[in-house]
Parts: structure tokens; sequence; C-alpha cells
């Protein structure tokens, strides 16, 4: 996979609310399962053993891409999609940071105001 | 995943001691680690320069939301808006509430940071590629100076 084969996903600023509504459908977090493996996958593979039609796959494929959870790779003459990590691990990292800020400064607090 | 920071701590102080630490800005600014310019206003922005050791070219800011006696205390912020070079105030602000609750051995303080879920994407990455190698060693300046000075 070269970078230039990448396409990233349109919304260059993913939102949590967006990210929590791309996987709050049980049709794309299964879509999701497929892909969390890691291995890209076209349309049709993502469809297959399930009653999706192809219309339906790239509906949801779309709001994944979305929220920055997949993105597309041109493979020859077929998009295959592929899972990208990056807005959770963002997501959960920025928190933990925020929270670690405050335990330090609320230790801070309580040795102003006891002393 | 959880959007929003809350955090108990018990403190042993009165109510009143505690609510002149979070609201009287210089008494703020002791344990916050920020010379603010004036008093807090509900409605108005504070600021001042950080005082981290490093990290004095900083400018905090924040707005004034809410100012109940001994209650309530919020404001509005961009956590972690260090780069001098970016301005913050597009972005959507995060809401910081400190609620304060009588207790036999003191004050019950809760502290809530909510709407992150507006923080955007290559802010929350940004955050933490800062984070990682500096801060580590400020706390451990602030930790130091905190112990001599109890």
């Amino acid at each position: 996979m070269s970078p230039k084969s990448h396409k990233r996903a349109r919304s260059p600023r993913p939102q949590q609310a967006i990210l929590f509504a791309a996987l709050g459908d049980d049709t794309r977090l299964a879509l999701m399962a497929k892909l969390v493996s890691g291995k890209p996958a076209s349309i049709a593979q993502l469809g297959a053993g399930s009653s999706l039609t192809r219309q339906a796959i790239t509906k949801h494929l779309r709001v994944l891409e979305r929220a920055g959870l997949v993105h597309s790779v041109r493979s020859g003459r077929e998009r295959q999609f592929a899972f990208d990590p990056r807005p959770l691990d963002a997501m959960q990292h920025y928190l933990d940071r925020v929270s670690q800020q405050w335990d330090q400064a609320l230790v801070r607090l309580k040795s102003f105001v006891e002393t | 995943m959880e959007n929003k920071i809350e955090k108990t701590i018990e403190l042993n102080a009165p109510v009143a001691r505690v609510w002149r630490a979070l609201t009287d800005y210089r008494e703020f600014g002791e344990w916050f680690r920020v010379a603010l310019e004036g008093p807090f206003v509900p409605g108005q922005p504070a600021r001042g320069h950080i005082t981290w050791p490093g990290y004095e070219h900083v400018v905090w800011q924040a707005i004034v939301q809410k100012m109940e006696p001994e209650r309530l205390f919020s404001f509005t912020w961009h956590p972690y808006a260090v780069d001098p070079s970016v301005n913050y105030s597009s972005e959507p602000p995060t809401l910081v509430e400190f609620r304060l609750e009588p207790i036999p051995t003191g004050t019950r303080l809760t502290l809530t940071e909510s709407g992150f879920e507006n923080v955007p994407a290559h802010r929350r990455a940004e955050a933490f590629r800062m984070n990682d190698g500096g801060w580590t060693q400020q706390m451990k300046n602030i930790e130091t100076h905190v112990a001599q000075k109890p």
C-alpha cells in the first residue's frame, strides 16, 4: 500500500459526535468487524454472506469514511476499504492527557487549601 | 468511550476556603500556575501568562460562566491551547465546572470537563504529541515546588 493509493476521508476534522454516530449502527459495526483485521476489502467481499445490497454497503461505508474510521484504496479498477484506527486512538489519548492534568491540578489545589 | 472528564476529591478545608482558592484570581493562579491579570467576572474573559517554567510565553485564557458562591464555579476554555501561533478562538471550547459540597471533614469538590465531542480531531492528536515529553518534566518541577512550600 503506497501512500499515493490512499484516499483520505473527506472530512478533515472528524469529530467525536460523528464518530459515535458512525459506530452506532449494527450494519456498520458488522462492516467494521470485517475490516479491523487490517486487510482492505472490496464491496463485494464485504457483502459476501450477507443480504446487503451493493448500494447499502456503499452508503454505510461512506458514513464510516466521513468519521475517518475507514479509507478507500484504489486497487486496479476496484475500490477497497481499509480500517483506520486513528480517530479512536486520538480521542482516547486526548482525554487521558486532559484527565492527567486535572489530577495534578487537583493535588496542587488540595495541598493549597489544606495548609 | 467517555467524552467527559469527571473527578471528585475530598478536601480537608471548609467550603468557604475552597471557594476562595477557586475564585480569587490570585489564589487560583497559585495552584493552577497562571498569573491572571484580574478578578474572575461571569461572562468576562480571564487571561494571564502561564507560570510553569518553560511555558511563560503561553497565554492562558478562559471565559467565566457561572459563579454561584460556595456551590458552582465554571468557565469555558480550550484545553491544550498552548501554541502561541494558533488562534484557538474559532474552535469550540470545553466547559469546566467545579461543584462544591460541604461534608463533615470539609468539602467534596467535583470537577467536570465536558464538550470534547466538539474538539477537532487534529487538536486532539496534537495535544497528545506535544504533551508527552515536556510536561512530565514540568510536573516534576511543580511537585518539587509544592513540597518546598507547603
